[in-house]
């Protein structure tokens, strides 16, 4: 029934390629889920820039809601496929690797020199020895807070947890938050225990365990959440989190009710747009836990992908290493207000959080791609569901960690 | 000589007006409902290939918590829901009477039902909101302490199904009101003579021919407990850790959310979910063909 529905596709394509043959241009077929503002203007940029270099080839673009595009691609890879579709690196994209929907690109990767231009990605670019895509940006994750109520309270920003365990009892002395997140979509907790992990157990331990070949009723994973109940115990986290979505935390911090907020850095725009400035928005690297450990980072990846579908290969491949190149990178996270992942790359010097954040992600002693990512699906839904559950009610930790235990078991077979 | 089609038209007629209808049903609903139980006894993630795992998606329901978890609120759904019955009664009954300007009362009352339910979601969590909601604040303001419903285990189903009264109230209560309508007028003058009036007056005389209004009023609120979905979606998404959900959230989540995928343990929940639903459905064709028969 697939190869059925495939043939009135290309059928449906072939009707269309033909009319637009008349004006003598290829067409590259280009779905993306880029619709927010920032990412929609940063992807026009690049297919300007591509239509200016490659004048005869003309980029079809289907924009899709960011959020509907995770359930669109299941159905367009397989009825529709694009030339070019846009993913995310790590384990979401290996249930497309696995089923034999993304074409490999290693000879883009080779032809370009790829392998030492974006070696932070390589690994995550990664399966089975080959490459499945070109990652065009990352972003960092961090603790940004509130220079304003670090002032008031009178508190240095901290080095080690214990330092900032301590700033917390001092917030929370003045009524205010110490870390805030709104987890009514379940992710943003999981920024919270991906660093808390990596600074306790370290990157290959936390690869391990996303990798299911650690159990979650291991001691080192007690060892996290021990440091976390120092946090959930004393009522440092915002109350009802659960029923907030991330930007309703951020405006927390905004109005000076929350001092720390675990996030990514597209926050950023949030916190602006709600008043804050350089001068009283902060950004930090999540403190030191376990003493001497190298410091990992977490920085999701954003990725092209060809589909085995895709009608129009040469030109896809083509498009691919034009993305990976590093003025094209520069220009296009300059917009995008990320990081390149091209190391000859270069960030806005005026920018303190995109100076920092390429800091800290290039001098990464490893480069998470956040838990619902490095995760399998299943695994990644069931362990936030638990992490919101501890925040709410820490005594029920052993049942959680038992569930997430049973579920990793069926997960990984 | 008359054809076939000619000799037995009488017969026919009725048949071929039946078989659009009857086709896409067949097509739509029945095949579908077949499709899904085959599915169930598959393991499936909607890309790769299909394997027959029997009746493993079942068993593995038996010890899921979080199906127990839906079941459970999908048990209360159904009973709580049931208070839209009596609600939408009073309403009606307050609503019946000839005052100037009442058909604008009417319809401000039935406005919740012309809303969509994403919209009644949307205006629900913000009453229930932590920190700026109406509800939260009021709390906030008696207790000193605000309680955020949708934030709580302990809350957030009655939270999701006091917002799917709010429509459901009105849509019962327009049933009662064209029932009332119908309510024979001088059935209650005889009794009004009899000396019947308030209490007795409602229950022996105005029930008992609203009878058929009734009957419809609980077959709808029955199939909208069952298919609550959007509600639970739009509040909560099933949260807090998955504390809310219910049969057909699950289902959803399983099968065709961004975590889920797994296309034959959505289709082992959805067969459960049609099981309870078929009793209730038997029980009202049972209903109705006696009815008929009576006539």
């Amino acid at each position: 029934m697939v190869h059925k529905m495939l043939g009135g596709a290309a059928l449906a394509v072939a009707v269309l390629m033909s009319g637009s043959a008349m004006a003598e241009k290829r067409t590259l077929v280009f779905n993306t889920d880029t619709s927010d503002p920032a990412p929609k203007a940063a992807m026009e940029e690049l297919i300007t820039l591509f239509e200016a270099e490659n004048p005869d080839v003309d980029v079809v673009v289907n924009m899709f809601d960011h959020e509907g595009y995770k359930t669109a691609i299941r159905n367009f890879l397989t009825a529709d496929a694009p030339d070019v579709a846009n993913w995310y690196a790590g384990n979401r994209m290996a249930p497309f690797v696995k089923a034999g929907q993304f074409t490999d690109v290693s000879d883009v990767w080779a032809a370009n020199g790829l392998t030492d231009k974006l070696s932070s990605s390589l690994g995550s670019m990664t399966i089975d020895g080959k490459q499945w895509g070109v990652p065009y940006t990352y972003y960092q994750w961090g603790i940004y807070y509130n220079k304003d109520l670090y002032k008031k309270v009178g508190v240095e920003v901290p080095k080690t947890w214990d330092e900032f365990i301590a700033n917390c009892a001092k917030f929370k002395a003045a009524g205010i938050d110490c870390v805030t997140t709104g987890s009514k979509a379940l992710w943003p907790i999981a920024g919270i225990f991906d660093y808390l992990n990596l600074r306790t157990n370290g990157y290959d331990f936390h690869m391990q365990l996303t990798n299911g070949e650690v159990p979650w009723t291991d001691d080192r994973v007690k060892a996290t959440f021990k440091e976390w109940e120092k946090l959930v115990g004393p009522g440092y986290m915002t109350a009802n989190h659960a029923a907030l979505e991330w930007q309703d935390a951020a405006a927390l911090m905004v109005q000076g009710k929350a001092a720390n907020y675990v996030m990514g850095n597209f926050a950023v725009a949030v916190f602006k747009d709600g008043g804050m400035t350089n001068d009283s928005l902060g950004f930090m690297v999540f403190p030191e836990i376990t003493p001497g450990l190298p410091k990992a980072e977490e920085a999701p990846t954003d990725t092209f992908h060809i589909p085995v579908g895709a009608k129009n290969v040469a030109d896809a491949k083509k498009f691919l290493a034009f993305a990976a190149r590093a003025d094209v990178q520069t220009a296009l996270n300059k917009t995008l207000g990320q990081l390149p992942v091209n190391k000859e790359s270069s960030v806005d010097a005026n920018d303190p959080f995109l100076t920092a954040g390429f800091e800290t992600v290039s001098g990464a002693a490893g480069v998470a791609q956040f838990f619902d990512r490095d995760a399998p699906a299943e695994m990644a839904k069931a362990g936030m569901e638990g992490f919101q559950e501890f925040t709410i009610k820490p005594d029920r930790l052993d049942a959680i960690l038992e569930r997430l235990e049973k579920m990793r078991q069926r997960v990984y077979k | 000589m008359p054809t076939f089609f000619k000799m037995h038209q009488r017969r026919l007629a009725p048949w071929l007006f039946l078989a659009p209808g009857a086709l896409f049903f067949l097509f739509y609903v029945i095949a579908p409902i077949f499709e899904s139980m085959a599915l169930s006894l598959y393991d499936w993630d909607g890309l790769g290939e299909a394997t027959w795992i029997g009746f493993g998606n079942y068993v593995e329901l038996i010890g899921d918590e979080a199906f127990y978890i839906s079941l459970k609120n999908n048990v209360l759904w159904l009973v709580l829901y049931m208070l839209a019955i009596p609600f939408g009664l009073m309403i009606a009954i307050f609503l019946n009477q000839t005052v100037w300007g009442i058909r604008a009362y009417k319809s401000l009352f039935f406005f919740p039902f012309v809303i969509s339910q994403v919209v009644v979601g949307l205006m629900f969590s913000w009453f229930y909101a932590p920190n700026f909601g109406l509800l939260y604040t009021i709390i906030e303001a008696i207790t000193g302490q605000g309680v955020a419903i949708l934030a709580d285990e302990r809350y957030v189903t009655y939270g999701i199904i006091a917002a799917g009264l709010w429509p459901q109230i009105a849509y019962v209560m327009i049933l009662y009101l064209t029932g009332l309508n119908n309510v024979a007028p001088d059935q209650i003058e005889a009794a009004r003579l009899d000396g019947a009036k308030g209490w007795k007056m409602l229950w022996y005389v105005i029930l008992p021919q609203l009878r058929p209004a009734t009957f419809i009023a609980v077959v709808v609120t029955v199939i909208g407990a069952l298919r609550s979905f959007d509600l639970v979606s739009i509040m909560t998404d099933g949260g807090p850790y998955g504390s809310s959900r219910v049969l057909s959230f699950y289902m959803y989540e399983q099968a065709l959310s961004e975590y889920g995928y797994r296309m034959g343990y959505g289709a082992a929940i959805a067969v459960v979910l049609f099981a309870i639903m078929m009793v209730f459905i038997t029980g009202f064709i049972w209903k109705m063909w006696r009815d008929e028969k009576d006539h």
